[in-house]
């Protein structure tokens, strides 16, 4: 079972520049995407707008191939910063599982 | 087995604190392709190459080490490298770089210079061994505090030497001190502008005729981060190149594969396969202009009949005037 954790629900609320809420799920990104990244954006915005931790870590992976290409943004209705989500998702696994913080 | 992710990323985010930059190299290295151009040092406009076009040569070489490593047990071993890395500077296995090929990266540079210069650019500077990586692949590897720590070093040596205007030459340089760096430092006033805004701003007349068709391939991060589509295809085609475009072009531009190398050199090659099948399709001479859609489209062509150049080469020979006469124009592979 995923947990939802409310800490990182916390975290990613309290963060201006993280916009993923405004996906309407459409699955233009994913059906433009080079990598053929299924899961992101879409999949993965929904599990970080459920606050389940755990699914995001997992997919740890997935987070850091993307190419930060921003072809899936030249065609998302919603104008979604997609490449800057994804940096704050890698940011927030090199914190919290790769123990890379320096402060 | 895929490369250990965390351990790469601490690789990286311990060379950019300790060292400045990921990919240590000498400073020798770094400015020997500025020698004999009389640069001045500083200055308030200056010449900011962000040490990419440099590396290539090394970066090339350590990924052909870790592409074997991917699929191998020695792929293990790189916790192990990480704990040496901090003590000693593993780039020392580096010097096994290939000469002609870091000769090859320096003339794209020395080509850039002459190449502002013959379309009157004004005087610009250069800060030799005091310019510093920005730290690009850190930032989009989500390695922040470091880098933003980094962007500070960076700023403090602008600052120091009064500089006011930065032409560069390649866009994840231009991206990082034009978009990236004035976010972290709110009195950034720096003008940035990429070699090709400026020469495009410049509307030199061709000194010679490109009579080439030419695949373009458009860099991403020039596309969609900078909005530069029009000025390369200006650039050639005032000098009566024809511009081919591959099925992704412009805005719609297909990637390289380059932003995942470090971590997944496997995946890397095979979009940068699937990249190169779209522009030999659409001709044989492909033209790119950013040093990592170099190094990985060049990969991935071989053996299919395209060659793929960096742009600097082409401009030299269209716009590049009296200095036209050395051997280095569009060079041959
Ligand atoms: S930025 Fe990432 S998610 Fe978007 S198209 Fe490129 S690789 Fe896919
Ligand atoms: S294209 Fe935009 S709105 Fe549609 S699923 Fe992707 S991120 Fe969401």
């Amino acid at each position: 079972m995923a947990r939802v954790n409310s800490e990182f629900i916390d975290e990613i609320r309290q963060s201006d520049s993280f916009d993923a809420s405004a996906c309407m799920h459409c699955g233009q990104c994913t059906a433009i995407c080079p990598m053929g990244l299924d899961l992101l954006p879409r999949r993965l915005f929904f599990y970080v707008g459920a606050g389940l931790e755990d699914k995001v870590i997992e997919n740890r992976e997935t987070i850091f191939s993307c190419l930060l290409c921003k072809l899936c943004e030249e065609n998302c209705p919603r104008g979604v910063n997609i490449a800057d989500d994804v940096r704050f998702l890698r940011n927030y696994i090199n914190r919290k599982v790769h123990k890379l913080a320096r402060n | 087995m895929p490369l250990p992710t965390s351990t790469l990323l601490g690789f990286m985010a311990d060379n950019l604190e300790k060292r400045n930059s990921v990919m240590p190299l000498s400073s020798h290295r770094m400015t020997q392709w500025a020698a004999g151009l009389d640069l001045p040092q500083g200055g308030e406009s200056i010449l900011y190459t962000g040490h990419m076009y440099q590396m290539i040569p090394a970066l090339e070489y350590v990924e052909q080490m870790t592409s074997r490593f991917e699929d191998h047990w020695m792929g293990k071993l790189f916790p192990v490298g990480r704990v040496l890395n901090k003590y000693f500077n593993l780039s020392w296995f580096l010097s096994r770089v290939r000469r002609e090929e870091q000769r090859r990266y320096d003339e794209y540079l020395r080509n850039i210079v002459r190449l502002l210069r013959t379309a009157g650019v004004g005087e610009f500077g250069y800060l030799y061994g005091e310019e510093l990586y920005t730290g690009a692949l850190v930032h989009d590897l989500g390695l922040d505090d470091v880098f933003e720590e980094h962007v500070h070093k960076v700023y403090k040596i602008l600052v120091k030497h009064g500089v006011k205007r930065v032409i560069t030459v390649d866009p994840h340089t231009t991206d990082m001190l034009r978009n990236v760096y004035p976010k972290i430092i709110p009195e950034y006033g720096l003008e940035v502008k990429s070699y090709l805004q400026v020469l495009r701003e410049l509307d030199q007349k061709p000194t010679s005729r490109l009579e080439s068709d030419i695949v373009m391939h458009d860099s991403c991060v020039y596309a969609r981060y900078l909005d530069t589509v029009e000025e390369p295809r200006g650039l050639l085609e005032k000098a009566g190149a024809t511009i081919l475009e591959p099925e992704q072009s412009g805005k719609l531009t297909f990637c390289c594969g380059g932003p995942v190398e470090s971590l997944f050199p496997g995946k890397a090659r095979e979009i940068a396969g699937r990249r190169i099948e779209q522009l030999a399709a659409a001709g044989r001479d492909v033209v790119t202009m950013c040093p990592i859609c170099l190094l990985n489209l060049r990969n991935a062509a071989k053996g299919n009949g395209t060659s793929v150049r960096d742009i600097s080469g082409y401009l030299m020979k269209a716009y590049g005037g009296l200095e036209v006469s050395s051997g280095d124009i569009v060079e041959e592979d």
